[in-house]
């Protein structure tokens, strides 16, 4: 019974992801950026049903398989965003200070343009976050940009571990705090979570004592309640889900630091942590990672004591560090925000591409999959004119899974899947705030304060 | 000079930089064996520039130096006349989301008489992190309803508005928007449409009276009662000072111009400009100056190709219009570099979207007397860099602004020479 229970869920694993496409192509006499082992010039880069098959000079290319010349072109991963909101259609459950029950995977918008717009610059693939409004947000999702695809499935990237987001600071408080509930202050914030993580941990406890009472014969019992929100937190305990923390200040780092450690809680990725500088040591010494802005800061009061040197600062102190963008403008760019570490602090061209590349991958769990260019990984790979961290560089083509998704010279101006055909044509939408309001992370709070958020942005 | 003096003035420095901002220097110096990029006249390699009393008095190969003047070694930099961004909130806004530190956004609709150059807070954290950068130059602008205020040119060094003030302030006017402000405008198509028409007739109501004022001033000799807004707008009405008009949408750009035709306006920046593209040829035509700006954005449209707004800056200049940049943004101003270099990756001409962020700015703003190349007998504001300013990993070196050299220390240079190595680090000794 078992055994065609077993043969009966492999079936179910495997067909829910079948619509996934892969290709194969030959990428010719690139100068191939691996990240993780050098660079190597007049390469080639064989892909086989979506996967890196072969890499070396001169190699033939099968009858019947796509070429793509790369003479004269920077061959590189697939860039990585380990914190993104496209293809999604809600960001924050924000009725509560804790909704860890919650999941992105279930509101992913397969038609979002700025999927395409993504790979247009390069990114392969986005780690979908839950908003910032509660300590404990939802469950975010780890996705591939099959951009062309009808079916929301086909983005999620199958295998990927579980993440979930946590959230300290203003956001959680003002959020909550102004409703009055807790949290209202960083001490509240710490109290939310210990809570929470205490409560999961009797939860667990229960049905643990339970799951053995019951292999006892005899055992009339009966079961704890389920409870979906403890099953995520008590998943968390049990390391099965990977902390990803929207923080910035110093103190507010170094706590969660001190409560995951008393619950112990080993894989934990601080996201924006603008003051991650400040507590380096502490991060490395924790083994704990930090994906952040290049250079954003002061657009709130907490990013005030912020610099463009904290990548520089965190790498050289040890801690794994990703750029990410939080933006559906940044995600389109994120080659040139790794490169501003080369300007704030100096950072070699392997370090900087690393940031976009094979750290992110790390933080995700996805590293033995993407991230670098090696044998046997997945064919996430983008092509570009110069080397990746010139400011002149321009993404020729980007590839997922051996599928050519984006192609500069070929690709129609226009690319929308699923037109809306009472779209007003000429309606046109200003994005310049986009760039600097950063409030990516509260969309769907708006109810809770419409003209305290936005109030600011709406003079006209 | 001996190795322990160096140390020592290292030690100096080093401690100064952690207490406080260290001081500007006024004088005369020489940077010497550099390659000049003059914007006007060329390129000169090997040369010097001598700054004295706030102005450049010699540029070139062959040139002398007054003795006494500090000499700076400058082989194998460049040095390039000061960044000018065309449109930004530096120095009227501290932190956008702590509504106490903006200053661009005073109550009112039509409030021309209201000053940026006012509330520009020369000890403002973020100017000092914007002009290490090379960006020398901005315009603070207030933001709001129709005529929201004037803005003004500001250079990033000095005590005061009047020290920093760079000689050009412009009315600022928002052409009404047919276009959605963002993701949080949740108007329907039609309520926008009626907010569009009613603030054009207000808009023209508003400049018919200011028309009457201008006649009524003519004929009493100027002594009419107070009346600050109309007041306010006589020069612009008189064709005395710039009406910076902001228009983005391709319909709201052709309405603005037919607009500014009918009124024969001649002292006119169209500003934003983000559908430019569609009607580069009509703003070429009409031979209205066009600040446009972020170049690094979204596409206005979903069907619009994914480049476009990274390409617009490219395809107005192609067409001839009069060009200058911006990056309307104001913690990340320093930005602007990047965004001419975006400009060039997807199609602009280098040379010209260095002139767009240098000489034709200052000559938009009616200051190329001044500002925006390095010739003699012009302010000394200018940057020293150690490659193509526009590549991202470029560092610059040395600041000058009317002449004071410009220490190169901001609030993040100084936590990063804090925090790089932390002491005490991990343990507790």
């Amino acid at each position: 019974m078992k055994k065609i229970f077993l043969l009966v869920s492999a079936f179910v694993v495997t067909n829910a992801f079948s619509q996934v496409e892969k290709g194969s192509v030959l990428i010719k006499n690139g100068t191939v950026l691996t990240i993780t082992k050098g660079n190597l010039e007049n390469t080639d880069v064989l892909v086989r049903d979506g996967k890196i098959a072969q890499i070396g000079k001169g190699l033939a290319a099968p009858s019947g398989i796509k070429v793509v010349d790369a003479t004269g072109l920077f061959v590189m991963p697939g860039i990585i965003d380990a914190h993104s909101h496209i293809a999604l259609d809600a960001i924050n459950e924000a009725t509560s200070p804790v909704t860890a029950e919650v999941w992105e995977g279930d509101v992913i918008n397969p038609f979002d343009m700025d999927i395409y717009r993504a790979l247009a610059g390069g990114c392969t693939a986005s780690h979908a976050m839950h908003g910032s409004a509660n300590a404990i947000g939802g469950q975010c999702q780890t996705l591939k940009h099959r951009y062309g695809t009808y079916e929301a499935d086909a983005l999620v990237m199958e295998g990927a571990p579980r993440t979930i987001k946590f959230a300290l600071g203003e956001n959680p408080t003002r959020v909550h705090g102004g409703n009055n509930i807790v949290p209202r202050t960083r001490m509240g914030v710490e109290f939310v979570i210990r809570q929470a993580f205490s409560e999961a941990k009797e939860y667990m406890e229960k049905w643990d004592q339970y799951n053995k009472s019951k292999l006892v014969k005899g055992f009339r019992g009966t079961p704890p309640a389920y409870n979906l929100r403890m099953e995520t937190l008590a998943d968390i305990l049990r390391g099965n889900i990977i902390i990803h923390c929207h923080s910035y200040r110093a103190d507010e780092i170094y706590m969660l630091l001190k409560v995951c450690k008393d619950f112990g809680i080993k894989r934990l990725v601080f996201q924006h942590v603008n003051e991650g500088f400040k507590v380096a040591p502490e991060l490395a010494a924790a083994g704990a990672m930090a994906s952040v802005f290049a250079d954003w800061w002061a657009y709130k009061f907490e990013v005030y004591y912020s610099t463009a040197y904290n990548a520089a600062i965190l790498v050289k102190n040890g801690v794994v560090t990703s750029i990410n963008s939080d933006s559906n403008d940044l995600i389109r760019h994120l080659y040139h925000e790794a490169a501003k570490t080369q300007k704030y602090g100096a950072l070699t061209d392997d370090e900087a591409l690393a940031l976009i590349t094979i750290n992110p991958a790390k933080q995700l769990g996805i590293e033995n999959r993407v991230g670098s260019i090696e044998v046997g990984k997945d064919a996430d790979i983008a092509i570009f004119n110069a080397h990746p961290l010139s400011v002149y560089a321009v993404p020729q083509y980007t590839l997922v899974d051996g599928v050519v998704r984006f192609d500069r010279k070929n690709d129609a101006a226009d690319m929308r899947i699923m037109p809306d055909p009472k779209e007003n044509l000429e309606m046109a939408t200003l994005h310049e705030y986009n760039g600097h309001n950063h409030d990516a992370c509260l969309q769907n709070t708006e109810f809770l304060f419409t003209a305290k958020i936005f109030g600011a942005f709406n003079q006209e | 000079m001996r190795k322990s003096t160096y140390i020592f003035l290292f030690c100096v420095c080093a401690v100064a930089a952690v207490a406080q901002m260290p001081k500007g220097t006024y004088g005369t110096f020489a940077l010497t064996n550099a390659t000049i990029e003059t914007v006007t006249k060329g390129t000169i390699t090997n040369g010097t520039v001598v700054i004295a009393n706030g102005k450049i008095t010699a540029v070139g190969t062959n040139v002398q130096w007054p003795a006494g003047a500090q000499v700076i070694d400058c082989k194998g930099l460049r040095i390039y006349p000061g960044m000018i961004d065309g449109g930004t909130n530096l120095g009227i806004s501290e932190i956008r989301s702590e509504p106490r530190t903006n200053d661009f956004n005073e109550v009112g609709d039509v409030i021309p008489q209201i000053k940026a150059l006012t509330a520009v807070n020369p000890n403002s954290a973020l100017i000092p992190v914007t002009r290490v950068s090379g960006v020398t130059t901005v315009i603070a602008t207030p933001e709001g309803g129709l005529f929201p205020g004037t803005a003004a040119l500001i250079n990033l060094y000095g005590y005061t508005p009047d020290q920093m003030f760079a000689g050009f302030d412009a009315v600022v006017m928002n052409f009404p928007s047919s276009s959605r402000r963002g993701f949080f405008d949740r108007r329907t198509d039609d309520d926008i449409k009626k907010d569009t028409e009613k603030n054009l007739k207000q808009l023209n109501e508003v400049w018919e009276k200011a028309l009457q004022y201008h006649k009524l001033d003519s004929a009493t000799g100027g002594k009419l009662e107070y009346y600050p807004e109309l007041q306010a707008l006589l020069p612009v009405v008189r064709g005395q000072q710039a009406l910076m008009i902001e228009a983005n949408a391709e319909k709201d750009i052709i309405a603005a111009m037919k607009w500014i035709k009918e009124r024969k306006l001649k002292k006119v920046i169209l500003t934003g400009v983000a559908e430019g593209w569609r009607v580069a040829k009509e703003i070429a035509d009409a031979k209205v100056p066009v600040v446009t700006g972020p170049v690094i954005a979204l596409p206005t449209r979903e069907y619009d190709r994914y480049d476009q707004a990274y390409a617009n800056a490219g395809v107005l200049k192609k067409a001839g219009v009069k060009l200058a940049l911006r990056t309307n943004q104001t913690e990340n101003v320093r930005n602007l570099p990047y965004m001419a270099g975006f400009a060039v990756a997807y199609g602009m001409d280098k040379s010209e979207a260095l002139r767009a962020i240098t000489i034709e700015a200052a000559e938009i703003f009616g200051v190329a007397h001044q500002l925006g190349s390095i010739e003699v007998g012009k302010s000394a504001t200018l940057f020293v860099c150690d490659g193509d300013p526009f590549e991202t990993k470029t560092n610059v070196r040395h600041v000058f602004i009317n002449g004071w050299q410009v220490p190169m220390v901001s609030r993040q240079t100084q936590l990063y020479d804090e925090f790089l190595k932390r002491e005490p680090g991990a343990t507790r000794d």
